[in-house]
């Protein structure tokens, strides 16, 4: 990958949120990188620490949570297109989560699309005056100008009369618009990264792929990458280029979505892909479920943090941390199976 | 039409459910939600129905309908019971009902909402066996932990209470209480959507080896395509309260017969990026079942539509065997499915 490409490196992030019951790793080794107009999907379960590491990236992690560790490498770009001239590289993790730097990155280079959309609205101001508000915060602009601009957005994702939905309540909206909103307002400051925590989750299928089309269409013209984070695999296929698999807090594997679902060596993306049920399969098999449940938070297994549920569990798992390898070119996983001559483990089960 | 009637566990003929709408200090009634509007459909003993559609199509509204957990405004259910045969469910007397109803459970969505947390897992999987068979003590103890080891929780766990359990597991209690009462149907809400991807497979497995060892009929009420092809025999499609397809599922996956379900099948999205990606994206929104468009409710979306779509409301027909569709133009149009 040429690191011209690069638009952000997360690097080792930690995110703890130190509570009355004991601490939550919520994000506990959290390693890969974003490219520039490209599309990196975050997948895992709920409780797994996808969400976490997005909030971390914008720096609103809820109190008491704070990043313990990492480095948040964003590249910014000059705009000159054609040399794409690197003007500086900025450590979000050492940014004042309350000062202007992160400010003036937040909604603006960095933007936001949430799963909710009805609660993520503001229920009493008009969609249009949301959508104005990010645009004047971030650009010297006059508030008819930005009224333009937002009725510009709105056409662009698609919402129908955009010239009478900007005037708008989300509360009357159906949930589709309410999420192309979100979307006009995530893209009114033209960001360089979007980052889209489970959009297509609270939709019908046929919204969904109203929406998922939308991003792409999207993408393509106004060229932002895309940071999106999911549950479902098959959302997965259709619009990364790139994935990464979370587990318990910890980015387990990473690599290009062809590979990853050809060829995943990390026995939780293995064993995630056969537990699927399929549209296309035939009725009435058994589905191969992951054995036992999500640990507790607060009690988390020591050493790899899935070897009670792994299938091809060595004797060193519950003891050694496995490291984060690079096991083919671009194909970044997180267990002991790929590290020679490190730990003992289950290779030949 | 004899042979078939045998094997029918319930029939449902002509099911309506209109939710008022109210307005102004009189509330006064102004017009209808048509939740579920004329809806026919029939389940065999032993087997699957998945009942699927988008939300507001009244999928969730038919379900509960069928148990009589909401009151139906027309329309016939037809429940073979064990002891009197056919019964009519909406005729039946409270007595009757409970009687009946027995042998009708449901599962529900939100293993979070649906389990009272005041209650433990002896409580609360217990009570439909306090509250119909007055068992109690020993013997009540004893039948709660067999049917908390039927779907797979140690009864080791009967003094605890809900929160104490993950999403999956309170899943398996709802099971359990479900099946406390030997019930030969059940209505199953949607068990796996508020589950995680892991665990979903487990309850689908789960369901699955319940049905084969205790002879369950299942009415299976969900919106996603590839469970319901995993788990049913045959699938019902709703759009804006009505059936617009019926079919085995070994039929309607790779020969859909309504444009509807051909597009809701197209837009699953697909858990391998080699796929082909030709998508059916329809355009605009599910229709406002207070106030639907003319003749087919799917005209406004659908890429066939004609004239005849815009005017004339179609009915449900059997086109081919035991393959129901109400599209005008079913015939002469030919649909992609899934392999």
């Amino acid at each position: 990958m040429a690191a011209d490409r690069v638009l952000l490196e997360v690097k080792g992030l930690k995110t703890f949120f130190p509570l009355d019951e004991g601490t939550v790793r919520a994000v506990d080794g959290a390693d890969f990188t974003i490219e520039r107009g490209k599309t990196l999907a975050v997948v895992g379960e709920s409780g797994c620490g996808k969400s976490v590491t997005a909030q971390s990236i914008l720096r609103i992690v809820p109190p008491p949570g704070r990043i313990i560790e990492g480095e948040l490498l964003y590249h910014r770009y000059s705009n000159d297109e054609e040399s794409f001239a690197m003007a500086d590289v900025i450590d979000l993790a050492t940014l004042n989560p309350k000062g202007p730097e992160i400010r003036a990155i937040r909604g603006n280079e960095i933007a936001m699309v949430f799963q909710e959309p009805m609660t993520s609205l503001s229920p009493v101001h008009t969609m249009g005056n949301q959508i104005m508000e990010t645009i004047m915060l971030h650009q010297k602009v006059s508030k008819a100008e930005a009224r333009e601009r937002a009725i510009e957005m709105l056409d662009r994702v698609g919402m129908p009369r955009p010239s009478v939905t900007v005037d708008a309540y989300p509360f009357e909206l159906s949930g589709g618009m309410r999420q192309r909103g979100m979307i006009a307002m995530a893209l009114s400051c033209r960001p360089s990264l979007l980052i889209a925590d489970e959009p297509t989750t609270a939709l019908d299928v046929t919204t969904a792929a109203q929406i998922l089309d939308l991003m792409r269409q999207l993408q393509e013209e106004m060229g932002m990458a895309i940071h999106y984070i999911t549950h479902d695999l098959g959302v997965v296929a259709e619009i990364a280029d790139k994935a990464v698999v979370m587990y318990l807090g910890k980015v387990v594997e990473q690599a290009d979505v062809d590979t990853l679902y050809y060829n995943p060596l990390h026995p939780y993306t293995q064993a995630l892909l056969r537990s699927i049920p399929r549209i296309t399969e035939d009725r009435r098999q058994w589905l191969e479920a992951i054995k036992g449940m999500v640990p507790d938070p607060y009690n988390l297994p020591s050493g790899c943090p899935f070897h009670p549920r792994c299938l091809r569990v060595g004797p060193d798992c519950s003891h050694i941390d496995p490291p984060w390898i690079e096991a083919e070119p671009g194909h970044w996983v997180r267990c002991c199976q790929y590290d020679d001559g490190q730990c003992n483990t289950g290779r030949q089960a | 039409m004899a042979e078939r009637q045998d094997k029918r566990l319930l029939e449902v003929s002509n099911l309506r459910k209109y939710f008022p709408i109210k307005k102004g200090f009189f509330r006064k009634t102004v017009g209808n939600v048509k939740a579920v509007d004329d809806v026919s459909f029939y389940v065999n003993e032993g087997e699957t129905l998945g009942l699927v559609g988008e939300s507001g199509c009244g999928k969730t509204t038919t379900g509960r309908c069928v148990l009589r957990a909401i009151e139906p405004t027309e329309g016939d259910i037809r429940f073979r019971d064990q002891r009197d045969g056919w019964v009519n469910i909406r005729e039946l007397d409270m007595t009757e009902l409970n009687r009946v109803r027995q042998q009708m459970q449901i599962i529900f969505q939100d293993p979070y909402s649906s389990l009272n947390p005041r209650m433990t897992l002896l409580e609360l999987v217990g009570e439909p066996l306090v509250i119909n068979q007055g068992m109690r003590g020993r013997a009540l103890e004893e039948r709660v932990a067999e049917l908390l080891r039927s779907v797979g929780l140690r009864p080791e766990y009967l003094r605890r209470y809900p929160h104490a359990f993950s999403g999956g597991q309170r899943q398996r209690i709802g099971v359990a209480r479900a099946l406390a009462l030997n019930p030969r149907f059940i209505v199953c809400d949607e068990p796996v959507s508020a589950l995680d991807v892991s665990v979903q497979a487990q309850i689908l497995n789960l369901l699955r080896e319940l049905q084969g060892s205790f002879g369950l009929t299942y009415l299976f009420v969900a919106h996603d395509l590839s469970v319901v092809r995993h788990l049913a025999d045959r699938v019902a499609v709703m759009y804006v309260g009505k059936l617009v397809e019926m079919a085995g599922t070994d039929e309607i996956y790779p020969h859909p017969l309504h444009p509807y379900t051909e597009a809701l099948m197209s837009a699953v999205p697909r858990p391998d990026p080699r796929a082909t990606k030709q998508r059916i994206v329809l355009e605009g929104e599910v229709a406002d079942p207070a106030n639907p468009p003319s003749g087919c409710y799917f005209h406004p979306r659908c890429r066939y539509a004609q004239e005849v779509c815009r005017v004339e409301t179609p009915v449900l027909r059997e086109l081919s065997p035991e393959h129901f569709v109400s599209c005008h133009r079913a015939e002469e149009l030919s649909l992609t499915g899934v392999l």
